[in-house]
């Protein structure tokens, strides 16, 4: 994943607001990168850019080799589909469906036969074969983040992006799932790029960088 | 990925979560009224035609002025249609010296083949009906022509050169339509003496009539086989007597009114849930976008489960349209004369095809929102998509309910009427509406708490108040529509037919006559028997260009290009016509003044200002249409489609015409009569009268079940609006929960925000609801109507009260769980 003089403006009634300034970021396969910094900062900006699901205002993003700035809004959901994962501060599960359905969606999406055996496995990676059928709301917090979890690994994405993955959690919790996830990107050999603001999670990663007033620094 | 398996699947879900079940019950409801009303319409529709049917004898009758071509009763047999003849002309019937001209009409023993003769064994003696018709040589003649030749039965009359035996009184003719005053004695004798009368002769005037009569496709499809450009004039069951025509066309009226509103109703209803079901689905949508779902893709699986959605609830709208129709056959078993005709497949097609069209303009233009779910929004909840242009849902839902309307109730105008009327009526509720939010904004800080919190609720959400107050407003005014407004009218239509209604005419009194007839009536007869002048004219001209049948296209033109009209002349309007344009009569009477009924002016192109002239017993007579006038056909009372102020007509020779109401227990009377004014005629309308009274009888009732249904899409409507702040109301009060209000203050809030809410939309639904009432009295059924003022205690209560306990219903969630399971869902 490569990232060249990202920046990001946005009209507010004061004028025009630049979020983030000529952005330069690499990371190479296999490798987990966390970008940390206090709210508001322009790391969940950042983070939606790199994943393709925003466009910026000027640079180039290339993921897994193909230059989503020049694809329209249908070629980059093509690479999400292809090669992406997410995992959200607030879990993001469908309310309708059960943690199997959940899991299954993505197999689904990619017209597996499979899909609810595959989901099976995956839920059971996350320990959770015990709350197939639950609901999102019959959930815990930590529940519902690994059934996301599952998901996210599921498509056996190349990258796998992260946005506070642990926000909504507490200690204990957090930090139950923050091993589940490293353990599941090391078995799986994904590229990770995590958001967060928490500076012992972003411990966990191989590399940080630091967002601050718009700009990227290595730390 | 297989779009259509993985829709499915995505539909099964979504049903079984319960977030299509709200869409489904909207659709199931709307289109289970809409087939029951189908259903049932359908069946009754037919049998009140075939009540209608034995005013005509036939379901449709063939008549030329010259044999009916063979071809067409090889049609009609193929057709497997029953067939019956018969030739009426005039002739002169002979008794000893007494020679009196009739209306002969020679009949085939098939005859009548809807309804039943009715015959008397003597004069005004208790009659009953017959299937027979009369035997070779024998002859029945009605109580004119037996009192004008009189001859009492077993006597012999000549007609022709055929001697025949009078053995009946002819009591009851069910195709004795047309004119009631323009027809001579009645004489009926058997086809197979025509030949031997020696009466029909080469350019002899013998109109030739074939009746028809069977199912009513092969009646259809027959009757598009018939050239209309010979000389056949065709005349279905619509075409008979006005007093039916008029009776039908009001109950399809009304019918369709139903029908139109549920539609509409209905069609809110599913707007509103669906724009709930496409904002709790931007994340679902979200979610999919960024696992890399297409939007088309997305837009697809979507449409899929909408239209599975319409067929599945369309479906079961059908069967549940089906029972409910069903069911209101038991229950109408009793008021019905006869049993319905079964049920025909059509409202089938009709119930899916209008579940699809519903569908799509009042969900699917909610649904096109999730196409502009950014996938963005997984990481910024507040990048909701833009909201569709309402002008443009209105455009889209004003277009379905055109192209669905006249479909259901077969009329453009009502349509328009009740399109206008629901617009206005929205657009009322919304204005007036607004004001009353912004006030509520000003007061609610000097309330109290529960109060306080209420109104503050209302006053915040203005967008969405506004939407609940239209949605919730229409309901209710549709509801006091059905409830208080139809009771109003139809009991008012219904007693057009009091029992008092004329049930006997006079004619043929001479103007010397006059007093002693209106002395003799004032004796005997209960009630008012006004005589009224009759002069026999033709119309010559119209601003003095000649009337020539040729310049009209219409059959009905053409034959009134050719006939007299009876003309009246009067000082004051009769009670039971209304003046559509123009003044009585003007204060200056130099010149001649006429006031011609609106719907044969139109027939004729005649306006107000036109010339007309008359020619009266050889003479002609000009004068100004200075009015055109509505005439309540429907009321039996004796009235003229063309009147003149008394100084036009008064020097011309007439008669005079009298109608009055005699109860059969009284018809001693009418012996008497003919003693004291032998040359006096007297019709009796009883049986006609009977009839329309239990056509109108039959509409009401159906009209009253039809109506419940529309009475529930109105309450779906007020669930729907309800429902659409639900999540937002679930959300505040579990936050307000959480910062320390207990149960009853919630509760209270809750309540007082639902009684304003309640007390805003009633209010403004009865005023809604009276000036549709005016309107539709005024313009449509041209009724009188004072207005129900128990409207305005009616509506703000049960507004209030449906209000409260649906909106407790729904929130009850929250009363009754914790509220971290609701604040956690969000």
């Amino acid at each position: 994943m490569q990232a060249n003089k990202l920046g990001k403006q946005v009209i507010s009634p004061e004028g025009t607001l630049t979020i983030l300034d000529n952005i330069n970021l690499s990371v190479n396969k296999g490798e987990s990168l966390a970008i940390v910094g206090v709210s508001g900062s322009g790391k969940s900006t950042l983070l939606g850019l790199l994943a393709g699901l925003d466009t910026p205002s000027s640079g180039t993003v290339i993921l897994d080799g193909h230059d989503l700035s020049r694809l329209d809004e249908d070629g980059r959901a093509h690479i999400r589909s292809q090669s992406v994962g997410f995992i959200f501060q607030s879990f993001h599960l469908l309310p309708n469906m059960t943690a199997l359905e959940n899991v299954s969606l993505p197999f689904e999406l990619l017209d597996r036969k499979d899909a609810e055996l595959q989901a099976r496995e995956h839920l059971q990676q996350v320990g959770l074969s015990h709350r197939l059928q639950h609901y999102p709301n019959q959930l815990s917090g930590g529940e519902q983040q690994r059934v996301a979890i599952a998901r996210a690994f599921a498509g056996t994405p190349s990258i796998l992006f992260a946005d506070e993955p642990t926000g909504n959690l507490d200690q204990n919790t957090a930090q139950q799932i923050i091993e589940l996830l490293f353990k599941l990107n090391r078995d799986n050999e994904t590229t990770l790029i995590m958001v967060t603001h928490d500076m012992t999670i972003a411990d966990h990663c191989e590399r940080k960088v630091v967002m601050a007033g718009g700009e990227l620094n290595e730390s | 990925m297989n779009t259509f398996k993985f829709a499915i699947r995505a539909f099964c879900r979504d049903w079984r979560s319960g977030e299509l079940r709200l869409i489904g019950l909207a659709i199931l409801i709307s289109i289970t009224c809409l087939t029951s009303v189908s259903f049932f319409t359908d069946r009754v529709k037919r049998a009140t035609e075939i009540q209608a049917t034995e005013l005509l004898a036939a379901d449709l009758v063939l008549s030329s002025a010259s044999s009916i071509p063979d071809e067409y009763q090889q049609q009609a047999s193929k057709n497997n249609l029953q067939i019956s003849y018969n030739e009426s002309f005039r002739s002169v019937v002979v008794k000893d010296d007494k020679l009196e001209l009739a209306e002969v009409k020679a009949v085939d023993e098939h005859y009548p083949l809807r309804g039943k003769l009715r015959i008397s064994d003597a004069l005004f003696a208790n009659e009953y009906e017959t299937s027979d018709a009369p035997r070779s040589g024998e002859a029945w003649l009605d109580t004119r022509l037996s009192q004008a030749l009189n001859v009492e039965l077993g006597d012999t009359i000549s007609l022709g050169a055929l001697n025949l035996t009078f053995s009946k009184i002819l009591t009851y003719e069910p195709d004795r339509g047309g004119d009631l005053f323009n027809i001579a004695p009645r004489l009926l004798f058997n086809r197979s003496d025509l030949a031997a009368s020696q009466l029909i002769l080469p350019g002899s005037r013998v109109r030739y009539r074939m009746l028809v009569a069977g199912e009513q496709n092969y009646i259809e499809s027959f009757r598009n086989t018939i050239d209309t450009n010979q000389d056949v004039r065709i005349q279905g069951i619509k075409d008979a007597r006005p007093e039916i025509r008029t009776a039908l066309v009001r109950a399809e009226q009304f019918l369709g009114l139903a029908a139109l509103v549920s539609i509409a109703l209905a069609g809110i209803a599913i707007a509103m849930t669906s724009h709930r079901y496409a904002t709790r689905h931007f994340d679902n949508c979200a979610i999919m976008r960024c696992m890399g779902l297409p939007q088309n893709q997305i837009m697809k699986i979507y449409i899929i489960q909408l239209l599975l959605l319409a067929l599945v609830a369309g479906l079961s709208g059908c069967l549940f349209g089906y029972f409910a129709q069903e069911g209101l056959n038991q229950i109408m078993s009793g008021i019905m004369e006869k049993a319905l005709p079964p049920p025909s497949y059509k409202p089938v097609i009709t119930g899916l095809i209008a579940s699809l069209i519903t569908v799509s303009a009042f969900a699917l233009p909610q649904l096109l929102r999730l196409r502009e779910v950014s996938p963005l929004r997984v990481l910024r909840q507040d990048l909701a998509p833009v909201p569709v242009n309402h002008y443009i849902l209105y455009l889209i839902a004003i277009i379905a309910l055109v192209i669905l309307s006249p479909w259901q109730s077969g009329d453009y105008q009502l349509t328009l009427y009740t399109l206008t009327g629901l617009c206005l009526t929205a657009i009322i509720l919304a204005y007036v509406g607004y004001v009353l939010i912004k006030l509520l904004g000003k007061i609610h800080p000097h309330l109290k708490l529960a109060a306080h919190y209420g109104l503050a609720n209302i006053s915040r959400r203005t967008k969405q108040s506004l939407i609940q107050i239209v949605g919730i407003g229409l309901g209710v005014t549709v509801m006091l529509l059905l409830t208080l407004v139809r009771t109003d009218l139809l009991s008012n239509w219904q007693h057009r037919l009091p029992d008092n209604t004329p049930n006997y005419f006079l004619i043929n009194i001479q103007p010397e006559q006059v007093d002693a007839v209106n002395n003799y009536l004032a004796d005997h007869i209960k009630g008012d028997a006004k005589l009224y002048p009759m002069i026999r004219g033709r119309l010559i001209k119209i601003n003095n260009k000649p009337v020539n049948e040729d310049d009209y296209a219409s059959p009905r033109a053409k034959r009134l290009a050719t006939r007299n009209f009876n003309l009246s002349f009067m000082e004051e309007m009769q009670a039971d016509n209304k003046l559509v344009s123009g003044e009585w009569w003007p204060v200056n009477r130099e010149q001649h003044n006429f006031s011609v009924e609106e719907g044969i002016a139109e027939t004729l192109g005649i306006q107000q200002g036109d010339k007309l002239t008359y020619l009266i017993g050889g003479k002609e007579l000009t004068g100004k249409v200075a009015n055109l006038r509505w005439v309540e056909w429907d009321s039996f009372n004796v009235n003229f489609f063309v009147v003149s102020n008394p100084e036009a007509l008064i020097e011309y020779p007439g008669t005079y015409i009298s109608s009055f109401y005699l109860p059969t227990t009284e018809r001693s009377v009418l012996i008497d009569l003919i003693k004291t004014f032998p040359s006096i005629t007297i019709f009796d309308v009883d049986a006609i009268l009977n009839q329309v009274r239990i056509i109108m009888n039959h509409v009401v009732s159906t009209i009253e079940f039809v109506f419940i249904f529309t009475l529930l899409t109105g309450l779906m409507v007020l669930v729907a609006a309800i429902q659409s702040t639900q999540d937002e109301r679930l959300h505040e009060s579990a936050l307000m929960r959480a910062l320390g209000a207990n149960r009853s203050q919630i509760l209270s809030g809750l309540i007082a925000e639902f009684i304003f809410l309640g007390l805003i939309t009633g209010i403004l639904s009865a005023f809604a609801a009276s000036i549709i009432e005016l309107a539709l009295a005024e313009y449509i059924f041209k009724m009188d109507l004072v207005i129900n003022p128990w409207i305005w205690l009616a509506g703000p209560l049960a507004s209030c009260l449906l209000i409260l306990l649906t909106g407790l219903y729904g929130t009850r969630e929250i009363l009754a769980s914790s509220p971290m399971r609701v604040l956690g869902r969000a």
